[in-house]
């Protein structure tokens, strides 16, 4: 049976219970796109250094069968980031949101399930910002995440509420049993003045193989605030494609930092797209790969209207085998006069069979603009190193010290401190057991 | 203290340094002088051990240790320090730490135990005002956007935190105007003794005004063609480094 097939036979017979109607017809739409575009190979060029094939060759049990957590809060809690007292926390157990495992503390916070938010009051928010990624992303991997969208979220911040706690959201796929295909879906509204906090993390319970196709939509409305950061930091058979996809709809500011330590192939797809004027967006990243790891970070910045800035800075260290992709859209539409748009990909290698391939592409359209972008690939800094020698300081820690200020301009960026404090930790206990 | 002997060196298979040889002794200010790329700055960066140089014969024993075969760091924790021409620029690396690291190292290399955050602090307040140097400067990235001025005080309050038997400072003039040599040869005036030597790297004859050496050596071709005392330094700024030039040839004629 080809993926395809596999999948129409899933399809046909999974019908969710407490499913909503609003969201069969998207569900059949989605799958039909799913069995036309297929699974993407190397030929699309969208895809042309990330071979995903080889994920769907494996057997998942798909869709998961329960929506009845498998994991238990006292296994949560060994599992919990830094700060998670003062935090809200959201849960999702193989793609499916546990209201049961969920912690909401900040009063006014609104998690409803797709379903019920459909239903109750937020029905033309849904109808209108559901499915505005597929704009941007017309693949099948993506088409396969609303095909069998189930047992999501959505998240609304009120007009003018300061969440004054941040958002965790857990990832947990429960992988003991069997291989998992998950498939998380969340929709966020960031309402007029309003400010928050997402920190989203991945964890993979158990042996065997994990693969979770993520996606999030957000819009963000005038004078409101995000700041977004993702921390993929789960085992060498956990794979993922994650997709954040953020509309600015009104002048706002997002800030996001995605920081990749490990996993198997790891694809992340995030788009800003600024709808508005006087939009600022911040994209920063840091991937640290090691063995035979793959990472993917496609990113595009969408100027609609004018007057927008955006700055993107994302930084790779590379070792054994590891590969990496980077590809930055920038689009700058007639309208968007007056566009400052900067992008930058830097990348160390530490191992010589590690491979890089970086890739900007700015389609402008508008003539009154400012854009620039620049990639880098080459070694650890040898003066740097043999100064740092002539101290005193063993090549050991001079490497190490030596990367961690290569990460800084990343790291800073992190700004709840308790996550900050949590992934330097995380770095400098790679970088123990990765520099020689 | 430091004694080089028919020292050969080079860089990517060409020939800089064709037979150096050198005594020093603790207490003692040693200045090499010489024209550009006589290979000054090689012998500097060969002491400290920069990989990018290959020695080809001849030795280099540092208190008794044959320095040849000692990792950049294990010179450092011996004693050896250099003060670079170009100081390297490091984003991210916040300038205390990277000395309060340097300090530690040193020590654990000599077996003593670190030093606590007080007693480290309370080292640096003496060596900041010993150096007239701010803490605004150490607070930030090693180097990155000093002055030149900046960078080189930079360089010798390092020196004077890890209290090397041996600085070499390499071309540490280059780049300053007059104020700024006067601070800098007044840091390192500051922590000259009996036990510790220093080498003076230079071109010009300027910065041996305020740090005086007791021999002056010049540098040719890759050889000390001519040795002698501050004088020599005085007569070279006066002729220039033509007559020496000049009394080589003869020398390598005859």
């Amino acid at each position: 049976m080809n993926t395809i097939e596999y999948f129409k036979e899933r399809f046909d017979q999974w019908q969710p219970a407490n499913g909503h109607n609003g969201f069969s017809a998207i569900r059949q739409e989605a799958f039909n796109a799913f069995s036309k575009l297929g699974i993407p190979t190397t030929k699309n060029e969208e895809w042309k250094y990330t071979r995903v094939a080889g994920l769907f060759n494996q057997e998942y049990q798909f869709p998961p069968d329960s929506l009845t957590a498998s994991v238990t809060a006292i296994e949560l809690d060994g599992l919990r980031l830094p700060g998670h007292e003062q935090a809200n926390e959201l849960v999702f157990v193989n793609g499916f949101f546990s209201f049961p495992l969920s912690v909401i503390r900040s009063a006014d916070l609104t998690v409803l399930s797709l379903e019920d938010a459909a239903k109750n009051g937020f029905s033309e928010l849904v109808e209108k910002q559901f499915g505005d990624s597929s704009k941007y992303i017309k693949d099948g991997i993506h088409a396969l995440n609303t095909a069998f969208v189930h047992g999501g979220i959505f998240i609304h911040i009120k007009k003018g509420l300061v969440v004054e706690h941040p958002v965790y959201i857990y990832n947990i796929t429960d992988a003991r049993s069997a291989n998992i295909l998950a498939q998380p879906r969340s929709l966020i509204h960031i309402n007029e003045h309003a400010h928050v906090q997402l920190v989203e993390t991945y964890i993979t319970l158990g042996p065997n193989q994990s693969f979770t196709n993520q996606v999030m939509e957000v819009t963000v409305e005038q004078d409101a605030r995000l700041e977004y950061y993702k921390i993929q930091n789960d085992g060498a058979h956990t794979n993922q494609v994650s997709t954040t996809h953020i509309r600015q709809t009104g002048k706002s500011y997002v800030h996001t930092v995605t920081i990749s330590l490990n996993g198997g192939l790891i694809r992340n797809n995030l788009n800003l797209v600024l709808d508005a004027k006087y939009c600022e967006s911040h994209l920063y990243g840091l991937y640290f790969q090691t063995g035979q790891s793959h990472i993917d970070n496609h990113t595009v910045v969408d100027n609609i209207k004018p007057n927008c800035l955006s700055n993107e800075l994302y930084k790779g260290i590379m070792n054994d085998q590891s590969t990496a992709v980077f590809n930055g859209k920038i689009f700058v539409r007639p309208q968007a006069q007056k566009t400052n748009a900067y992008q930058s990909n830097k990348n160390v290698l530490l191992s010589d069979t590690t491979s890089v391939n970086t890739k900007p592409q700015l389609e402008i359209f508008a003539d009154d603009v400012k854009c620039t972008h620049g990639c880098t690939v080459g070694k650890l800094n040898e003066d740097g190193l043999f100064y740092l020698q002539s101290r005193g300081i063993s090549e050991k820690t001079a490497r190490m010290l030596l990367l961690r200020a290569y990460a800084s301009d990343i790291m800073e960026h992190i700004k709840p401190a308790s996550i900050r404090t949590y992934v330097e930790r995380l770095i400098v206990d790679r970088l123990e057991s990765d520099i020689s | 203290m430091l004694s080089i002997h028919n020292l050969h060196a080079g860089i990517e298979g060409k020939k800089i340094l064709n037979g150096i040889d050198l005594e020093v002794k603790p207490g003692e200010v040693h200045a090499i002088m010489g024209p550009n790329g006589s290979g000054k700055s090689t012998l500097a960066n060969v002491l400290a051990g920069r990989a990018d140089y290959e020695v080809s014969h001849g030795t280099a024993e540092f208190q008794g240790k044959n320095l040849l075969e000692l990792s950049p760091e294990k010179r450092a924790g011996e004693g050896l320090f250099l003060a670079f021409q170009y100081p390297v620029e490091i984003p991210g690396l916040n300038t205390i730490n990277f000395i309060k690291t340097a300090v530690n190292e040193i020590r654990k290399y000599r077996g003593q135990d670190p030093l606590d955050a007080v007693a480290f602090l309370k080292l640096m307040k003496e060596k900041m005002a010993l150096m007239n140097i701010e803490q605004s400067l150490l607070a930030r990235s090693l180097n990155e956007g000093f002055s030149g001025g900046e960078k080189k005080r930079n360089e010798v309050f390092q020196m004077a935190m890890l209290e090397p038997k041996l600085a070499i400072l390499d071309e540490t003039d280059s780049g300053l105007d007059i104020d700024a040599i006067r601070i800098v040869s007044n840091g390192v005036n500051k922590l000259r003794n009996k036990e510790n030597a220093v080498l003076v790297v230079t071109h010009y004859q300027r910065l041996l005004d305020y740090i005086v050496p007791d021999f002056v050596h010049v540098l040719y071709n890759g050889r000390i063609v001519k040795s002698g005392s501050k004088e020599l330094a005085r007569e070279l700024e006066e002729r220039g480094y033509d007559f020496i030039k000049h009394e080589t040839s003869e020398v390598e004629t005859v």
